[in-house]
């Protein structure tokens, strides 16, 4: 319950910072490729098993070393004479999750039926497997990056004037992507790795916020917080009692449940043309 | 505040942009910036706005060179509007955006106070954009948002203003009424402008840059010569003050043939050659 709160929060919280951050309406943990690193991550030590555990790594560890192994792809394949472009940030996002996807289809190749069940179940997402152990890491981690993305509200909403705007209104464009794309690496991986790549959350939650209370980062970044936070953790309670005793994975219903609410509200608001 | 440029160089991906380029605005003085297309008329501003550096030379606010304050206390003095092509607004109220304008006047833990409200809300009343200030930035019309953009540089509280073109697409209504603003404002103003007719009502003084360089400089009358608006320009034009003080162009229907300029040409592309 607190677990899928958390994640909530910050699935959609670096969602919301992310898609101000590449200027793009479609950016996400996944579109970033994050996701796909973390997948890759969890993949291998799901498969490789004994080999992986040799090197003391579980599936948790090397899906957070995943998601950060493909931020700091994106980080460095982004840039173009040492500023980063928003265009290619997201060009460089898709490609590397690619190449992670290929990777993730060839390692499953591999791999005997019972452990392909554990991937495709992780790969949609679950917080039941979560440890008690892992808990204090990622409260501590969400709440403090959380918190830090929120201090950059100002100066989020300025890049929302455009690049040339932004730094004359003496934001230095470049060091603030480059800081808030490393924060929202270090949320997502994170949380991905406990909880698996959640689809939706991330991509749409921040938009519902958008669409009903508008863009100012200082009430959006809170109120996606909240709503990511509040939403998971029904979605979490849904998927645990729907199919009883069964547990349906929670990357099914986030987008089953949210998908028809935000189409029929993006049906009723005219803010987004 | 006073704005100096002293021997400007801008070079980008080895090309020479600006080259030698010099200029004063004094203290409330409005000084436009003119040129054909792709002369340097932006890449001037981006130094003066300090988003980039030039090769050489020296842009000064005030007593202290730009490149020599930081992001933050350069934007306190300078407040630019531009042609913004990578902002997307949509979801931000009319007021916000003014209040994107107290941005340089905050580090990461500053709250809003009561001087942050008074320099938005002044701005707002300044700019006459009180009727729609709750409305959504992206439902104005264009002459509503650049009183915005204009109103949210006028919260900055600068002590210069830097436009580009600012009444681009405008209906004529909507550019007097831009140019009526900034002449109340009393601020120091750089700003590049398209039209030379509108140029020549609004501004004190004028700088031509013509290929990377000022082709000439001063009050309206002594600048806009026909010789000039054919050298530079490429048309056949007279500029005169009318009774009613205001100085117009009149443009003869016939563009300078190309024979005619290729003397001129000849000259600039030596020089062109030889940087």
């Amino acid at each position: 319950m607190v677990l899928a709160a958390l994640v909530g929060a910050g699935l959609a919280v670096s969602g919301a910072v992310l898609q101000t951050v590449v200027s793009n309406p479609l950016a996400d943990p996944i579109v970033l490729g994050f996701s796909y690193g973390a997948t890759l991550g969890a993949v291998l030590v799901i498969t490789l098993g004994g080999g992986a555990a040799l090197a003391g790594l579980g599936v948790s560890a090397a899906a957070f070393l995943g998601a950060v192994a493909a931020g700091a792809l994106v980080f460095v394949l982004g840039q173009r004479r040492g500023r980063l472009a928003p265009t290619r940030l997201v060009l460089a996002g898709v490609a590397v999750g690619y190449v992670f996807l290929s990777a993730t289809s060839y390692v499953q190749l591999q791999a005997t039926p019972t452990e392909l069940r554990t991937v495709m179940f992780w790969m949609l997402g679950s917080v039941s497997g979560a440890q008690w152990d892992q808990l204090p890491t990622v409260t501590v981690v969400v709440l403090v990056t959380t918190a830090l993305l929120g201090l950059f509200g100002r100066r989020l909403n300025a890049l929302l004037a455009g690049d040339e705007s932004a730094t004359a209104l003496g934001v230095d464009v470049n060091r603030l992507r480059a800081v808030l794309l490393v924060l929202a690496a270090l949320l997502t991986g994170t949380v991905i790795a406990v909880a698996g790549s959640i689809g939706f959350v991330g991509l749409m939650i921040p938009h519902l916020v958008r669409l009903t209370t508008g863009a100012d980062h200082r009430r959006l970044l809170p109120l996606t917080a909240l709503l990511g936070a509040v939403y998971l953790v029904l979605v979490d309670l849904l998927s645990r009692t729907l199919n009883r005793p069964d547990e349906i994975p929670l990357g099914i219903l986030t987008a089953l449940l949210g998908a028809p609410f935000f189409l029929w509200l993006l049906r009723h608001n005219k803010g987004l043309d | 505040m006073k704005l100096t440029v002293d021997r400007l160089h801008v070079t980008l991906d080895h090309n020479p942009i600006l080259r030698d380029v010099s200029l004063e605005a004094r203290k409330a003085d409005i000084v436009g910036l003119v040129g054909p297309n792709g002369s340097g008329k932006s890449t001037l501003l981006r130094t003066v706005y300090r988003s980039l550096r030039p090769a050489d030379g020296v842009v000064r606010v005030g007593e202290d060179s730009v490149w020599e304050l930081s992001p933050r206390a350069a934007a306190r003095r300078t407040a630019a509007v531009l042609q913004d092509a990578g902002g997307n607004t949509t979801g931000l109220t009319v007021t916000e955006i003014v209040a994107l304008g107290r941005v340089p006047h905050h580090g990461l833990l500053g709250r809003d106070g009561a001087e942050d409200r008074e320099a938005v809300s002044d701005a707002i009343d300044r700019c006459g954009v009180r009727p729609f200030a709750d409305r959504d930035y992206a439902s104005l019309s264009g002459g509503e948002r650049q009183r915005v953009l204009l109103a949210r540089a006028l919260a900055q509280r600068p002590r210069l203003l830097v436009l580009d073109e600012l009444t681009n697409h405008l209906d004529i209504r909507a550019r007097f009424e831009l140019l009526a603003l900034i002449r109340a404002t009393g601020v120091t103003t750089l700003a590049v402008l398209h039209d030379l007719d509108l140029a020549a009502r609004l501004c004190d003084h004028l700088v031509v840059l013509h290929d990377g360089a000022v082709a000439a400089a001063g009050p309206v009358l002594e600048v806009l010569t026909p010789d000039l608006l054919a050298d530079v320009f490429g048309v056949r034009a007279a500029t005169e003050r009318h009774a009613d003080g205001v100085i117009r162009i009149t443009y003869a229907a016939q563009p300078v043939a190309n024979g005619e300029s290729a003397g001129h040409d000849q000259a600039r592309l030596t020089e062109t050659t030889e940087c």
